[in-house]
C-alpha cells in the first residue's frame, strides 16, 4: 500500500524555528544505520552545513535570561523631570478626589461608637460630587431606598408580634412555676429557719421573724445594717447553704 | 483590545480610580458592551457601586452608553474605550505641552479638566483661579477675567473643546410598542459648528485665598466651606456646556514636533524653521490623518516665516529643493503655481520614524551588526540567505546566528516560494522579509506590556516599604506642625532623628527607583505615541 500524501498549497509563511531548538532527527537514520543522524530534507539548499549548527538546547531557557546589551540610560533633563513631577501629583490627586472609590469594608455586625466620629465619614460626606443627570442614563441615578424600608419593617413587626405573643404566653408559664417555687422555697426557708431556732440562741429568734415575715430565699441579716454586714454574716455561714 | 492592553487599562484604572471601578472597568473592556445588570451580576458587584463607577466612568469619557432595543423595553449598553483609558498615561505630557504654550494658566486648565473629565467654563476658571491664588503672595489675588482669557486662548487653537451636547432627538419606536428609550437615555449629538464656540458668561471676581489655618483643622472646617462655596455661587451662564481636553489637537502638535525635530537633526536649524512655518499655517486645515498638509506656495510661506529668520527668497527656493530632493522625502512638490506648491509628507515622515525607532530597537538589543542586517531587509524587503551575507559583509556563520535570532524573535519573517507543486525543501527558495507594519505593531503590544511591568514593579515596590513610607510622612506630618507652631531647632533635630540613617537611606533609595521606574513610564510612552500614529497613519491611508 502506497500512502499518497495530499501536499496542500501553502501560501503562508512558514516560521522555522531553529536555534537553538534544533534537534538532529535521529529516527529518520534508523533506516541507515545506527547513530547516524540525517535530517528530512536537504540542508544545502537552506545554507546550512553540519558543522555550522549550534549545539541543541538541553532544557528550556531560563526564566531571566543574561543580557548581554545593557540597556541605554533614561534621558534626564529639565522636560523629564517635570513631567516626572506632575505625573507623581496626578497620582496623589486623584486619590483624593470624589472619583475615587474606596472598596467598602465590611461593617463588623456591631456599629461601634466611634464611627460616627471618625474622619472616613465627615470624607464620605463633604467629598461627594453629583454628575450633570441629564447627560447620564436615569438608570444610574441613585435609587432613593425610601420605599423598601416600609416593607421591612412591616415584616419584622410582623414578627415581633408572633414572638411577643409566645414570649408573653412562656412569661406567664415561667412566672407561674417561679410563684410556685418561691413559694415552696419561702416555705423551706422558713422550716429552716425554725430548725435553726432550736440551735442558737437569741440571735435566733430575731431572725425567725425576718425569715418568716420576707418569704424569700435571702438571708435577711446580710442586708439588716451595712455596718454590721461583716459581723452578721460570718455567724450565719454556716447555716446559709442553699 | 489585546490581553497587554486590558492589563494595563486595568492597572491605570486602579491607579487613578480605585479597585471597584478598575473590576468594572476591565470586565467591560474583556467582555464588550453589557448592561447595567449584566455587569452588576457578572462582577458580583453591588448594585449601587456599579453605578457611582459607571458615573466616573462616563464623566471621563472613558466609557460611552448607547439604548439599544434589546429585551422588552429597550436597555441600556455600556461599553469601554480602551484607547481613550490608555491616553490617561500621556497626561503630564498634555500638561507639560500646556505649560510651554500658556504658561501656568494654561497648564493649570488643562489639569483640572483632565482631572475632573469634563467641566463648565465658570467652574473650571474659579478652581482654576482659587489655584493661582494660593500659590501667590500674600494681598494679590488672581483675577477671573486672566483666566478667562487664557480659557478662550486654549479654545481657540482648539486644545480644548466642547462635549457632545445632549438633544431631544425623538427616538424611532421599536415595532413591539415599547416606550421609546429616549426618556431613560438621553442622546447626545455632537454639533461641529459649535465645537470651539465660546459661551457668553458674565464671570467678574477674584480668586478667593484658603486661609492657611484652615488646611491643618479637620474637614469639618472644609465642609462647612463647602457648603458655604454652594451657597455663595451664582449661575453663571453656561449650564449644561461642557469642556474637554481635544486630544486629537495634541496629537497633532506632538507629531508636528516630532517632524520638526527630525528634519533639524537630518538638516539644519533653518530647514526646520521652513517646515515648522509650513505645519503652523496648515495646523487647522488638517485633518489628523491625512497623509499630506494643505499645500502652500512659496508666496504665502515667504511671507508667514517668523522676521527672526530673514532669509532671502531665493535662499528659500533652494532649501524648499533640497527638502524635497532628500530621500527621506520631507516635503513634496504638488505643483508650479504660485512659484511652487509645497506640502509636507506627513504619512512617510512617520513611517521614517517609526522604521528608525524599530531599528534602534534591534540595535540595543541585538547589537549593531544584527542592526545592520536588520536594516537591510527593511531597505531591500527580500533576499535570500546567502545575499544577506553578501550584502551585509558578516561571515556566514555569524550572520546565520543572527538571522535566526531574530527569527525567533519574530523580527523576521521566512517566506517560502517553491519551485514545484510539492515544496520540496531543496527546490524551494527561503526569503528572509521584514513586514515594517506587523513588526511596529507586535512592538507596541511590547510597549504596553513594559509600561504595565514598570507600574506592576512601583506598586511592589511601595508595597514592601509602606511601614517606611508610612513612618516618614508621620514624622514629616509632625515637623510640619512643629514648624508651624513655631518650634525651636533642638525638637525639630530631636524628631528628625526619629528616623535612623539604614532608614534614610532605604528611603532614598526607594525614592530613586520609584522616580526612575515613574519616568521610564513617560519615556516609554513617547514611543508608544510614535509607533501609534505611524499604524493609525498607515491604516488610514489604505
Amino acid at each position: 500500500m502506497v500512502k499518497v500524501k495530499k501536499i496542500k498549497n501553502k501560501n503562508t509563511m512558514v516560521k522555522v524555528h531553529f536555534i537553538p531548538f534544533v534537534h538532529a532527527d535521529r529516527m529518520a537514520g534508523r533506516g541507515r544505520g545506527r547513530g547516524i543522524a540525517a535530517f528530512t530534507f536537504n540542508i544545502e539548499a537552506l545554507g546550512l552545513s553540519r558543522g555550522a549548527l549550534p549545539e541543541t538546547a538541553l532544557g528550556p531557557i531560563p526564566l531571566f535570561p543574561p543580557v548581554e546589551y545593557k540597556p541605554v540610560p533614561l534621558k534626564s533633563g529639565e522636560d523629564e523631570e517635570y513631567m516626572l513631577a506632575l505625573k507623581q501629583e496626578i497620582r496623589a490627586t486623584m486619590k483624593n478626589l470624589p472619583y475615587n472609590i474606596p472598596v467598602p469594608e465590611e461593617k463588623p455586625d456591631v456599629e461601634r461608637y466611634k464611627e460616627k466620629y471618625t474622619q472616613k465619614v465627615y470624607k464620605n460626606k463633604h467629598n461627594t460630587w453629583t454628575p450633570d443627570w441629564q447627560r447620564l442614563p436615569k438608570e444610574l441615578m441613585p435609587q432613593k431606598k425610601k420605599k423598601t424600608k416600609p416593607k421591612v419593617t412591616k415584616q419584622v413587626k410582623a414578627t415581633s408580634k408572633k414572638e411577643k405573643e409566645d414570649l408573653l404566653s412562656k412569661l406567664d408559664e415561667l412566672e407561674k412555676k417561679d410563684q410556685k417555687s418561691d413559694d415552696e422555697t419561702g416555705e423551706k426557708a422558713a422550716d429552716e429557719g425554725e430548725d435553726e431556732e432550736g440551735g442558737e440562741g437569741v440571735e435566733g429568734g430575731e431572725f425567725d421573724e425576718e425569715e418568716a415575715e420576707e418569704e424569700n430565699d435571702y438571708i435577711a441579716s446580710y442586708f439588716e445594717d451595712g455596718d454590721d454586714f461583716g459581723g452578721g454574716s460570718d455567724d450565719n455561714m454556716d447555716e446559709a447553704t442553699y | 483590545m489585546t490581553a497587554q492592553e486590558v492589563r494595563l487599562c486595568g492597572l491605570l484604572l486602579q491607579e487613578h480610580f480605585g479597585e471597584v471601578v478598575e473590576k468594572v472597568g476591565t470586565h467591560l473592556l474583556r467582555i464588550g458592551p453589557l448592561s447595567l445588570r449584566a455587569i452588576a451580576h457578572e462582577t458580583s458587584t453591588p448594585l449601587d457601586l456599579v453605578k457611582k463607577s459607571l458615573c466616573v466612568l462616563l464623566q471621563h469619557s472613558l466609557c460611552s452608553f448607547e439604548g439599544t432595543q434589546k429585551g422588552p423595553r429597550g436597555v441600556v449598553e455600556y461599553r469601554a474605550s480602551c484607547e481613550r483609558i490608555l491616553r490617561m498615561l500621556r497626561y503630564p505630557r498634555y500638561i507639560y505641552t500646556a505649560k510651554t504654550l500658556y504658561g501656568d494658566t494654561g497648564e493649570l486648565i488643562v489639569e483640572e479638566v483632565l482631572q475632573r473629565g469634563h467641566m463648565t467654563m465658570s467652574h473650571a476658571v474659579q478652581t482654576v483661579a482659587d489655584r493661582l491664588t494660593h500659590n501667590m503672595e500674600e494681598g494679590s489675588s488672581m483675577e477671573y477675567s486672566e483666566v478667562v482669557s487664557a480659557f478662550s486662548r486654549l479654545v481657540e487653537t482648539h486644545l480644548l473643546q466642547r462635549c457632545p451636547s445632549v438633544t431631544e432627538g425623538p427616538l424611532p419606536v421599536a415595532s413591539s410598542g415599547g416606550p421609546a428609550a429616549s426618556a431613560t437615555v438621553p442622546t447626545l449629538s455632537e454639533c461641529q459648528t459649535e465645537r470651539f464656540n465660546l459661551p457668553p458668561i458674565t464671570l467678574k471676581g477674584k480668586g478667593k485665598r484658603r486661609l492657611s489655618n484652615e488646611d491643618n483643622e479637620a474637614e469639618q472646617a472644609r465642609g462647612k466651606r463647602a457648603r458655604l462655596d454652594d451657597a455663595n455661587t451664582k449661575t453663571s451662564g453656561d449650564e449644561g456646556i461642557y469642556w474637554q481636553v481635544n486630544f486629537e489637537r495634541f496629537h497633532q502638535y506632538f507629531r508636528d514636533q516630532a517632524i520638526i525635530g527630525a528634519v533639524a537633526s537630518k538638516l539644519d536649524q533653518t530647514s526646520s524653521e521652513i517646515v515648522r512655518t509650513m505645519l503652523r499655517m496648515s495646523e487647522v486645515t488638517t485633518t489628523p490623518t491625512a497623509a499630506y498638509t494643505q499645500p502652500l506656495s512659496v508666496n504665502e510661506i515667504f511671507r508667514a516665516l517668523p522676521p527672526s529668520y530673514s532669509i532671502s527668497r531665493p535662499v528659500l527656493e533652494q532649501y524648499l529643493t533640497l527638502l524635497v530632493d532628500d530621500p527621506m522625502e520631507f516635503v513634496s512638490k504638488t505643483g508650479d503655481s504660485g512659484g511652487g506648491m509645497y506640502a509636507v509628507y506627513v504619512h512617510k515622515v512617520l513611517t521614517s520614524l517609526a522604521r528608525a525607532t524599530l531599528e534602534s530597537v534591534v540595535q540595543e538589543r541585538f547589537g549593531s551588526r544584527s542592526a545592520r542586517i536588520f536594516r537591510l531587509l527593511l531597505r531591500k524587503r527580500h533576499l535570500e540567505q546567502k545575499q544577506v551575507e553578501d550584502f551585509a559583509m558578516i561571515p556566514a556563520k555569524e550572520a546565520k546566528e543572527m538571522l535566526y535570532m531574530l527569527l525567533s524573535e519574530n523580527l523576521v519573517q521566512l517566506q517560502e516560494i517553491p519551485k514545484t507543486p510539492d515544496h520540496a525543501p531543496s527546490r524551494t527558495f527561503y526569503l528572509y522579509t521584514v513586514n515594517p507594519l506587523s513588526t511596529a505593531r507586535m512592538l507596541l503590544q511590547h510597549c504596553y506590556k513594559t509600561v504595565a511591568n514598570l507600574i506592576v514593579r512601583r506598586l511592589n515596590e511601595t508595597k514592601e516599604n509602606k511601614r517606611l513610607l508610612e513612618k516618614s510622612q508621620r514624622i514629616e506630618a509632625i515637623l510640619a506642625s512643629l514648624q508651624a507652631s513655631g518650634a525651636e531647632a533642638a525638637q525639630l533635630t530631636e524628631v528628625e532623628e526619629m528616623i535612623t540613617a539604614p532608614e534614610r537611606q532605604q528611603l532614598e533609595a526607594l525614592r530613586h527607583h520609584v522616580n526612575k521606574l515613574d519616568s521610564s513610564e513617560n519615556q516609554v510612552d513617547e514611543t508608544i505615541f510614535l509607533l501609534e500614529s505611524h499604524i493609525s497613519s498607515t491604516m488610514a491611508s489604505r
